[in-house]
């Protein structure tokens, strides 16, 4: 793989086909978590870490032993399994050996389980027919798109909170008109890439 | 006050819509919603998903421990979702094309996850079966009400059919992510309006309707205390 594909493959992860803004996946922390800087960014550490992690373990599952074995229908049901089993993991693993890491990203992990970019992300991958590395590689850059939507997203939130705005838009419809903003910027990137990279 | 059948059934239509007063599922409804069929086959499936997995998961409540019961859940739902993509593909392949990821992605729906934790734990067979069905018919009306929108202000049509063609130019940025978060919060808003602000409370308090929220106390004040 060139280095221009590895870069394409990041790069469109991150800006244009951001998870949370144009694919709709994640939405929940997106809106949850976003209204401190700080949690924000915990939550998305958390989720890049167990997006890497949980792509390496799905991918070998589904080409080595779902599809050899004509059981490729059960993907979502293994996945959703083998995704809750590993956050627990990776939550006692890191626990023990790792406890500052644990105090910091701790609280996050229970929620990941039902994070749809997860399972979307591994199940993606399969579906686009990526091979490991690109799998892996498009996990990393959907993680740091997630992470890059939380961290101007939060800063938006910071602001808007304060203002005043009509009684009917206050809480979460205010956010929902602030994030399709967001998603107007990433919308500018769109085509970008492929005028870069000529794919 | 015990609540009758039909309450039940109808609670989740408008009192708890889940979508616009609960915030719950978010995620396939604004993916999904640029095409009023789609909106309205995503809601069938998650409809039949909800029904289903409420009947079981009330049936086997005295048979799962406490302590695994979102495991348990999950692969409940999972099983039934396996289901319904099986029968997508079979029969609608091209619902199944359009949908894509997200029909897997429904397990991970917190619609249904919230409803087996908040409703189908606790309840008989028949209301958890009720529950869902009422929950299932809200999910369908406002994602096939917000696709019709988005369908007709970003192509000009309804279920296919054109209905602006010659007077309005349709604006593509409706069908696109920017229009699903703008349509969505104005609708949001205007649920707002008419029930002058009596969901808002239930609106903020999303980490209750979260499945999560049960395992993570920390995060409903908005973050970790550093």
């Amino acid at each position: 793989m060139s280095a221009a594909a590895v870069f394409y493959i990041v790069l469109s992860a991150i800006i244009t086909n951001n998870y949370v803004l144009s694919k709709f996946l994640g939405i929940c922390p997106f809106l949850g978590v976003s209204k401190k800087l700080n949690s924000a960014m915990g939550m998305s550490i958390a989720v890049i870490f167990v997006m890497v992690i949980a792509t390496a373990v799905t991918w070998p599952i589904q080409t080595y032993l779902l599809t050899p074995n004509g059981i490729g229908y059960m993907q979502t049901i293994i996945f959703i399994l083998v995704i809750a089993a590993l956050v627990q993991m990776i939550e006692i693993f890191l626990k023990k050996y790792i406890p500052a890491l644990h105090k910091s990203l701790g609280i996050y992990l229970p929620l990941i389980t039902t994070n749809c970019a997860i399972l979307g992300v591994c199940v993606l991958n399969i579906d686009n027919g990526y091979g490991f590395l690109q799998s892996m590689l498009n996990s990393f850059g959907s993680g740091v798109g997630f992470l890059l939507a939380m961290f101007l997203f939060a800063g938006v939130r910071s602001k808007i909170e304060t203002n005043d705005y009509p009684e009917a838009f206050k809480g979460v419809a205010s956010t929902l008109i602030a994030a399709s903003i967001t998603s107007l910027c990433f919308l500018g990137f769109s085509g970008m890439l492929e005028n870069i990279f000529g794919m | 006050m015990k609540k009758t059948k039909l309450q039940i059934l109808t609670n989740g239509i408008i009192r708890e819509n889940p979508v616009l007063v609960l915030v719950l599922g978010t995620c396939p409804t604004l993916a999904i919603s640029t095409q009023a069929i789609n909106g309205l086959g995503m809601g069938v499936s998650v409809l039949v998903v909800l029904t289903c997995s409420n009947i079981m998961i009330s049936a086997l409540k005295r048979i799962i421990p406490d302590t695994v019961r979102i495991p348990c859940y999950i692969v409940v739902i999972a099983s039934f979702v396996t289901m319904v993509q099986l029968a997508l593909k079979a029969y609608l392949p091209s619902l199944d094309k359009a949908l894509g990821v997200y029909i897997p992605l429904i397990v991970v729906n917190c619609i249904i996850l919230g409803r087996a934790e908040a409703f189908a734990g606790k309840n008989s067979v028949i209301d958890s079966a009720l529950d869902g069905i009422g929950m299932g018919i809200g999910y369908t009306l406002t994602a096939t009400v917000m696709a019709c929108i988005r369908e007709l202000l970003g192509s000009g049509t309804i279920f296919g059919h054109a209905v602006t063609a010659g007077t309005i130019t349709p604006f593509t940025i409706m069908v696109m992510a920017p229009g699903g978060f703008f349509i969505f919060g104005c609708l949001i808003a205007l649920v707002n309006k008419l029930t002058k602000g009596k969901v808002k409370e239930k609106q903020q308090n999303k980490c209750l309707g979260c499945p999560g929220a049960a395992l993570c106390s920390h995060v409903q004040e908005g973050g970790a205390e550093e």
